[in-house]
């Protein structure tokens, strides 16, 4: 065995990619479908909050990307001010700037992974599929951390007591009841996670017998 | 590896688990919206609805008339009229058909709610645009807005821009109808009273401006009255305005002298009479009144003669001349002289009887339609006809001015019998028109003639409604356009006398609607107008204005429609004392002003600069500051100045006058002014 396929594992035999070009496309095919589906996700929301009170008859809305808030931010900074939440401009500024390029990172690990035809793969993947975990951890972290560490000397502040806004479903502050749902780039990142969990399994279909068979030659 | 098999298995399960959610934030937000904008479509009329009827004494047609104007809340009028204020200097914005005041716009009054005039920089410098000129140092705290005009592209409204006149004073104003704000007030440098104000050209090439009493020219030259023939002039004005800047361009705007009859209402001709121009004028008899001398009154003098003047005018070779020089300048208006405009056959004359009123160009353009105020009839002129007659030389005579007047029976289409006192006119889509007349207190609708409208009735009244009371103009909607609308008349009442619960001797105006899309004109809904008396009023489809809810940007001045270089924002705050002059950058934001403190010497000259950097719509904060007599309106984006000398030592409050959050009375701030000498 040479070295470097301890690495990238045995090549396909020219006379069994011929036979059998399924079983090695399927898992190919769907790695690579979940890093085309882990980028996509970089240009659309991943999850939004919506306030609603009287006077606001649309609605205050903020939707979340992996590098940027939009929405009615401004609105919802002045009237965070009152409670004396921190701008929420201020939040994950790191994991903003450096979203794009870690997500691309990862996307490219999951191709790569279509070239390395050992366990490793596994390993070249493993951030796509913890990926939406750590977002919504990292969502969690940040929503207390603003939630918790209220001002003291704003003009609510004894009105409201610190809280952890729900990282899903319905919630209430002050006159506002909140609703946060999360969007489809949160959704296409876990079927990416879902997509690498299965196209793992067809690899390792495809390419477990090719390991023994040279390993044991 | 037996471990990935049951993740493998357990991944339907989490798909399963994640869709619905997903399924149903989707849903959600589609189906609110469609909610929203879908009204009902069959409604269960319950039998208590005429258990009400009897109870407050509704008739049938009055229920009728209920629910033809009700507008549910959150639900928009079909039409927005512009009524010019009369006597408040004021534009009111009013719904249709509901009725119900939306906006008034300060123009030549202060306006204190809209801070207009009663602080800021810029609208003090607006409204002193339109003070007396030469050294006559005297503010005018009052107008009386006549006619409003909407801007026009190819002769229909547009919704830009709206022009409203200043009788009392000769001033002509334009107001944006982007952010609903006058953006400009003109002085007639040379005559102080106007009336056929402000007419625009089917393209807003120009806002027309007559002159109403004739004074000598300027008007601040003296001459007595015995040399009222020889010294006394009128003036039309064509101001020319440029869109792209959304002011008038006196340096392109030109006049044309006029004998001193008294000019009336006007109107542009439009598509086949483009290029034309049509205004009414009473004394002819060159009445000089007098009858605390022994004279006959001018309203009798006045009414003497069988017929007066309708000026015709050629604007569009007007231009030409003006651009070829043949203009004079008097005080920066140039005036092409009456002789000249004769000569280059700028200006004819059609008689008309009795001491006629308001003239008004049919949806075509081919027919002019004048009405005498003491006569019963509306003459109807044809465009066509006055071409013939100016071509062939057609006329009667010349007046003594020398302008030839056109031979009435080679120009009249037809003289149809109104009733007494007929006014003004408007059209909707089906070759009717519909005239106000006034002595008998009715609206009345006739029919058109060929080509605009052949049948056996046509030239005829087809039905006319009484009106409460007093009718002076009538406004349809879109009916002074290429294209009216039918649906709506408004009978613009002077007298209400019973119509409304009595508030002291000094009545409202009253407004009476009135659905004209049947085949019987039917009255809907009487509006009080309590605040003055409007004259002229136009009707625009709704969805033709596209008006901003918030300023397009923060730090956005409203004098100069975009974004002030000295506009304070968050995080440039401060308050720079350069000599006596203390200039301030306040940032104001629910809800607090920023900085707070302002300290200054007495005698110092203050500056402070201030924008609302809101950007939710209704987030307006207001900025008064107490014994300094200032109030600004701060509206969500808007940068305003203020500028005062801090003369009176002590302790000023200032505040946000907008009721703006629930600490809006937290938001405040003091102006400190500390005396330059200790009492002692
Ligand atoms: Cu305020």
């Amino acid at each position: 065995m040479k070295e470097n396929e301890l690495i990238f594992g045995p090549r396909i035999p020219k006379e069994l990619w011929e036979k059998e070009r399924k079983r090695f496309l399927i898992p190919s095919i769907v790695l690579v479908a979940a890093a085309v589906l882990l980028f996509i996700s970089i240009f659309l929301p991943y999850w939004k909050i919506t306030l609603i009170a009287p006077q606001y008859p649309q609605g205050l809305t903020a939707s979340m990307y992996v590098n940027r808030l939009t929405g009615d931010v401004q609105e919802i900074d002045g009237l965070n001010h009152y409670i004396g939440m921190k701008p929420l401009g201020e939040a994950a500024v790191l994991e903003r700037t450096l979203s794009i390029f870690i997500i691309i990172g990862i996307a490219l690990l999951i191709a790569g992974a279509v070239y390395v035809h050992s366990p490793f793969a596994l390993f070249l993947c493993i951030p796509a599929v913890m990926y939406p975990a750590f977002f919504l951890g990292d969502l969690y972290f940040w929503m207390r951390s603003f939630g918790m560490n209220l001002d003291k000397r704003a003009p609510l502040s004894g009105a409201i007591k610190p809280f952890v806004p729900p990282l899903l479903g319905e919630g209430k502050i002050a006159q506002f009841a909140t609703v946060a749902t999360w969007e489809v780039g949160l959704y296409m990142s876990i079927a990416a996670s879902v997509l690498i969990l299965v196209g793992l399994y067809f690899h390792r279909r495809a390419y477990k017998p090719l390991l023994i068979d040279s390993s044991g030659r | 590896m037996t471990r990935i098999k049951r993740l493998l298995a357990l991944l339907p399960v989490f798909l399963l688990a994640i869709t619905p959610v997903c399924f149903t934030s989707c849903k959600n937000s589609g189906s609110e919206k469609e909610a929203g904008d879908q009204g009902t479509a069959a409604v269960d009329i319950p039998a208590s609805v005429e258990e009400i009827a009897v109870e407050r004494g509704l008739s049938p047609k009055d229920v009728i008339a209920a629910l033809k104007t009700y507008i549910p809340s959150g639900k928009y009028d079909d039409y927005v009229m512009f009524a010019s204020g009369g006597h408040s200097g004021q534009v009111f914005v009013i719904g249709v058909p509901s009725m119900r005041l939306l906006k008034t716009i300060g123009v030549f009054t202060p306006e204190p709610w809209q801070g207009w005039a009663t602080g800021s920089a810029e609208s003090q410098e607006i409204l002193s645009e339109g003070d007396m000129p030469r050294g006559i140092n005297k503010k005018l705290t009052w107008a009386d807005v006549h006619h409003p005009s909407l801007s026009e592209t190819n002769g229909d409204y547009d919704g830009q821009f709206l022009f409203v006149n200043d009788k009392a004073n000769a001033r002509v104003a334009v107001i944006d109808l982007r952010d609903f704000e006058t953006k400009q007030i003109i002085k007639n440098p040379n005559t102080i009273s106007d009336h056929g104000a402000s007419f625009v050209t089917p393209n807003t090439e120009y806002v027309i401006e007559t002159t109403q009493y004739s004074t000598p020219l300027p008007f601040d030259e003296y001459a007595g009255m015995d040399e009222y023939k020889e010294k006394y002039r009128g003036l039309a004005t064509f101001h020319k305005f440029d869109r792209e800047k959304g002011r008038i361009d006196e340096s392109q705007s030109f006049s044309i002298e006029l004998p001193p009859y008294w000019q009336d209402l006007c109107d542009a001709g439009k598509k086949v009479s483009d290029g034309w121009a049509f205004c009414n004028s009473i004394n002819s008899e060159m009445a000089t009144g007098g009858i605390n001398e022994g004279n006959p009154p001018y309203e009798a003098g006045i009414s003497q003669r069988e017929a007066d003047y309708l000026h015709v005018f050629n604007w569009r070779k007007a231009e030409q001349v003006f651009k070829e020089g043949k203009a004079k300048d008097l005080n920066g208006q140039y005036i092409i002289p009456l002789d000249t405009a004769i000569a280059e056959g700028l200006i004819y004359f059609m008689t008309i009887p009795k001491s006629p009123h308001g003239v008004d160009v049919s949806p075509n353009g081919n027919f002019i339609v004048a009405s005498g105020k003491l006569d019963t009839h509306a003459t109807v002129y044809s465009f066509e006809k006055i071409m013939d007659a100016i071509k062939n030389n057609k006329v009667e005579g010349k007046d003594p001015f020398g302008v030839p007047i056109l031979n009435f029976a080679d120009v009249m289409e037809k003289q149809v019998e109104i009733g007494l006192g007929p006014l003004h006119t408007q059209f909707d889509n089906e070759g009717n028109a519909y005239t106000s007349v006034f002595v008998e207190s009715t609206l009345a609708k006739w029919k058109l003639g060929p080509p605009d409208y052949d049948g056996p009735d046509a030239w005829t009244v087809v039905e006319k409604i009484p009106v409460q009371y007093n009718i002076g103009h009538v406004v349809c909607a879109e009916g002074d356009t290429v294209a009216p609308d039918g649906k709506y008349c408004v009978a613009l009442n002077k007298w209400s006398i019973d119509r409304f619960l009595p508030v002291g001797p000094l009545h409202p105006q009253n407004f009476q609607l009135i659905d004209i899309s049947g085949k019987n004109m039917q009255l809907l809904y009487d509006m009080p107008i309590g605040v003055g008396e409007p004259h002229y009023v136009q009707m625009v489809k709704a969805d033709k204005l596209k008006p901003w809810l918030v300023y397009p940007e923060v730090g956005f001045n409203p004098m100069t429609m975009s974004v002030d270089p000295e506009a304070a924002a968050i995080g440039n705050e401060r308050i720079v004392r350069n000599g006596d002059t203390v200039e301030v950058w306040m940032s104001v934001i629910r809800s607090h002003f920023n900085p707070e403190h302002i300290s200054v010497k007495e005698g110092d000259k203050v500056i402070m600069h201030l924008t609302n950097v809101e950007r939710a719509r209704d987030a307006t904060h207001g900025f008064a500051i107490d014994g300094y007599n200032v109030n600004l309106s701060l509206e969500p984006g808007e940068s305003s100045t203020v500028e005062f000398t801090a003369d009176k030592p002590g302790v000023f409050p200032f505040y946000c006058t907008e009721f703006c959050s629930a600490l809006h009375l937290e938001m405040m701030g003091y102006l400190l002014v500390q005396p330059t000498q200790p009492k002692s």
